[in-house]
C-alpha cells in the first residue's frame, strides 16, 4: 500500500508537468491578452507602447520560453502576481477559497446526509409510491437550472417574504465580529446552499439507489437473510457496506469541485468566492491567476483520485494493494 | 423505522405425521408479472421425514428453487405470492405453518430451525466481512447471551468439523482469499452452526469442480450422520441424488410428476419425464455416441394447458392424455406418479 501510494505520487508529478504545459500553451493561445484587454478602450495607444506593456507583463516571449520561466518560478514557490489584483496570486486564492469551500462543503455534507438515507429507502421500496415520490423530486432537482431556481428563491424569500437577504455575504454597515459574523454569514449562505443542495442532491440520490438495488439482489444479502438477521442488519450492514464501495470513489472524484467554486451561483448571489474570481480572470486574461487556479484544480483532481483509491482499499478488502 | 412491520398472525398448525420434520402441502406460489400470472409452484406436496435426505430433481424453471426459497420465505413478496397450501414445520413441541408466518417469526426460524446452503459459494458470502464475522453474527442473532470466548470457540470448532485446516487463520480472512471448495465448506459450517433440524441445499455442488464436488458431498453425508438433520437437496444432477438422497421428488413445470425412494425412481421410473432424465445422463458406455435429450422445450409457464404439461414432449402419450391433468396416483406406498399411461 505504501509503495503504491509513493508510486502514484511520482506519476502524479509527471502528469502535473504535462498538465501545466498544456494549460499554459492554451491560455497563451487564447485570442487577445491582458494588454489587449486593458488598452482596448484607449484609441491613442501605439503599437510600441503595447509592446512595452507586453514586455512588462512577460507576454512577449514565445510559449516555451514563457512556460519555462513560469515553471522555474513556480517550482521555487513563486506563482506570480495577479495582473488584475496586483497582489500575489496565492494571496488572492487564499482569500477566496475559504468562502467557496465553506459553501460547497456544507452543501456537500447536506447532500450526502439526504441522498444516502433516501436513496436506500427508495431502493428498498422500489416501484412503490415512496420510491416514485423520492425519484420525482430527485429528477426535478437535477432538471432545475441553478440560475432559474436561484432567481425563484430570491424572488420568494428575499423580495416577497423578506425572510432572507437577497445577496452578498455579510450585512452591510454592521461590522460584526467573531460568532456574530459567523451567524451573519450563515444567514446569507442559506439560499446559495439551498440551490447547491436541491440541484445537486438528485444525482447522488439516483446513484445511491442504483447501487443499493444492485446490492440488494446480491446472493450475500439473501445469505444474510437466511441467517435470520433483522431487515435493519441486512440492509444497514450487509448491503450498505457494499454500496459504500462505489459511493466512496464518487466522493473522491468530487473533491476538486468543493474548492473550485461555483461560477453561476456565486455570481447570482454576489458571493466573492473563487468561482466568480476565476470567471473575471478569464475575462481579463489574467494569466498568472489562471495558471495557478487551474494547477490548483489539477492537483486536487489527482489528489481526489488518489484519496478515492485509498478509500476504496479501506472499504473493499478485495482491492487492498499488496 | 421505515421497515415494514408485519402483523404477527397466528400460524400454529398440526403436523399430519409426527415423524416428519417438514410437510409441504399443496403449495401454490404464483408470480404476478406483466405478461401474466406465472404458476411457478402449483400444488406441490412433499414430506420430509426426520433424519432423511430428499432430493428434488428437475430442469431449470421447474419450480424446485422456488419451493426451497418459499420454505425459507426468502422470495420477494410481491411479485411472488403464496396463493395456497401449507408448509408445516415440526419444532418438536409445536408446529408452524411457514406459509402464514410473519417475517418476525421467520427470522426466528431462519438459521435456527431451517438453514440454507446456496449454489454459488463465490457470491453467497459477503465480500467485505471476514469469515469469522459472518459466521459469528448468525449465531449471535439466535443466541444473544453467548460470550465472546464461547462464540470464537464455536466458530473454530465448526470450521474444524467441516475439515478446514488452520481455522484460526481462516477466521480472519476475507472470502476472496479462499478457494471455492473452502468457501462452500464455510457455507456448510455456517448452515450447521445452530444445529438446524432441516438443511436446504440448493445445488450445493453445481458451481464446484468435480473433485471438490465429491469432497463436499462426502462431507455433507458425513455431517448428516453426525447432526441428524434432514436435508432437502435441490439439484438437477441425478448422480448427486443417487449418492445422497433417500427419497426423490421429480418436478416438472411447477408440479411433482413422480416421487419415491431412490431405488424406486432409479430402478422403476414410471413417468416418461423421469425416464427421459435418467436416459439423458452421460455414461461411459461406448454404445451411445451421442447424449440422449428429451425433445421439445419446457412449456411457457404463463397459460399452461389443462392437460398433462409433458404431453407434447412425451414419446408414450395416448388418447387419454388429451384429458385433464393426471392426478398423482400410488404405485406403492412410497412411490407416486402423475401419468395416464401405464
Amino acid at each position: 500500500m505504501k509503495q503504491y501510494i509513493i508510486r502514484r505520487i511520482f506519476t502524479s508529478i509527471i502528469v502535473l508537468f504535462g498538465v501545466s504545459f498544456l494549460i499554459y500553451a492554451m491560455l497563451r493561445m487564447m485570442p487577445g491578452d491582458f494588454v489587449e484587454q486593458i488598452t482596448s478602450g484607449n484609441p491613442t495607444i501605439t503599437a510600441e507602447q503595447k509592446e512595452r506593456l507586453r514586455e512588462l507583463y512577460g507576454l512577449n516571449s514565445s510559449i516555451p520560453e514563457g512556460y519555462i520561466s513560469w515553471i522555474k518560478d513556480a517550482l521555487c514557490g513563486d506563482f506570480g502576481t495577479s495582473f488584475t489584483y496586483k497582489k500575489p496570486v496565492i494571496d488572492v486564492i487564499k482569500s477566496r477559497v475559504g468562502v467557496s469551500f465553506a459553501l460547497s462543503a456544507t452543501a456537500f455534507v447536506i447532500q450526502l446526509a439526504i441522498a444516502i438515507p433516501l436513496g436506500i429507502l427508495a431502493a428498498r421500496r422500489q416501484y412503490k409510491k415512496t420510491d416514485y415520490i423520492i425519484m420525482f423530486f430527485a429528477l426535478a432537482g437535477i432538471s432545475l437550472p441553478s440560475f432559474f431556481f436561484a432567481a425563484v428563491l430570491q424572488r420568494t424569500f428575499a423580495m416577497e417574504l423578506g425572510w432572507l437577504p437577497l445577496s452578498g455575504m455579510v450585512s452591510a454597515r454592521e461590522n460584526y465580529t467573531g460568532f456574530r459574523l459567523f451567524l451573519d454569514m450563515a444567514y446569507h449562505f442559506i439560499m446559495p446552499i439551498t440551490v447547491f443542495v436541491i440541484t445537486g442532491v438528485g444525482s447522488w440520490l439516483r446513484y445511491v439507489r442504483t447501487n443499493m438495488l444492485e446490492v440488494l439482489n446480491a446472493d450475500y444479502v439473501r445469505t444474510a437473510r437466511a441467517k435470520g438477521l433483522s431487515e435493519g442488519k441486512v440492509v444497514g450492514k450487509h448491503a450498505f457496506r457494499n454500496t459504500l464501495i462505489p459511493i466512496v470513489t464518487f466522493i473522491g472524484g468530487s473533491i476538486p469541485g468543493l474548492f473550485s467554486g461555483a461560477i453561476i451561483t456565486e455570481g447570482i448571489f454576489s458571493i466573492d468566492g473563487l468561482g466568480m474570481t476565476a470567471l473575471q480572470a478569464v475575462n481579463n486574461k489574467d494569466l498568472p491567476f489562471l495558471m495557478t487556479y487551474l494547477m490548483f484544480l489539477a492537483v486536487l483532481t489527482l489528489l481526489g483520485t488518489l484519496i478515492s483509491d485509498i478509500l476504496y482499499a479501506v472499504v473493499d478488502p478485495r482491492v487492498r494493494y499488496q | 423505522m421505515w421497515f415494514k412491520k408485519q402483523k404477527d398472525t397466528s400460524c400454529s398448525t398440526v403436523m399430519r405425521d409426527k415423524n416428519n420434520i417438514l410437510e409441504i402441502d399443496n403449495l401454490q406460489v404464483y408470480f404476478n408479472t406483466e405478461a401474466g400470472v406465472v404458476k411457478a409452484v402449483d400444488g406441490v406436496t412433499i414430506d420430509i421425514p426426520k433424519n432423511s435426505t430428499i432430493g428434488i430433481v428437475g430442469e431449470s424453471g421447474c419450480g424446485k428453487s422456488v419451493t426451497s426459497l418459499t420454505t425459507m420465505r426468502l422470495l420477494q413478496e410481491p411479485p411472488a405470492k403464496i396463493c395456497g397450501g401449507e408448509i408445516r414445520l415440526n419444532r418438536g413441541n409445536e408446529a408452524i405453518d411457514i406459509a402464514k408466518a410473519s417475517q418476525e417469526k421467520m427470522r426466528e426460524i431462519r438459521g435456527k430451525d431451517i438453514a440454507m446452503i446456496f449454489q454459488e459459494p463465490m457470491t453467497s458470502l459477503n465480500p467485505v466481512f471476514t469469515i469469522g464475522e459472518q459466521m459469528q453474527e448468525g449465531i449471535l442473532v439466535h443466541e444473544p447471551g453467548i460470550t465472546r470466548k464461547e462464540l470464537a470457540d464455536r466458530v473454530i470448532s465448526l470450521l474444524n468439523m467441516v475439515g478446514i485446516a488452520r481455522p484460526e487463520g481462516v477466521v480472519k480472512s476475507y472470502p476472496h482469499e479462499l478457494s471455492g471448495g473452502m468457501k462452500q465448506r464455510i457455507v456448510i459450517a455456517m448452515a450447521l452452526s445452530l444445529n438446524p433440524s432441516l438443511v436446504i441445499a440448493d445445488e450445493p455442488t453445481t458451481a464446484l469442480d468435480v473433485t471438490i464436488q465429491a469432497q463436499v458431498l462426502e462431507l455433507m453425508r458425513d455431517l448428516k450422520q453426525k447432526t441428524k438433520a434432514s436435508i432437502m437437496l435441490i439439484t438437477h444432477d441425478l448422480g448427486v441424488v443417487a449418492e445422497m438422497a433417500d427419497y426423490v421428488v421429480v418436478m416438472y413445470a411447477g408440479r411433482v410428476v413422480e416421487q419415491g425412494t431412490v431405488m424406486e425412481i432409479f430402478k422403476d421410473p414410471r413417468h416418461p419425464y423421469t425416464r427421459g432424465l435418467l436416459k439423458s445422463r452421460p455414461s461411459a458406455d461406448a454404445s451411445a455416441s451421442r447424449l440422449f435429450s428429451i425433445s421439445g422445450n419446457v412449456p411457457n409457464p404463463i397459460g399452461l394447458p389443462n392437460y398433462c404439461y409433458f404431453k407434447n414432449r412425451c414419446d408414450t402419450s395416448c388418447s387419454s392424455c388429451e384429458g385433464e391433468y393426471p392426478v398423482l396416483r400410488e404405485v406403492t406406498a412410497t412411490h407416486k406418479v402423475s401419468c395416464h399411461v401405464d
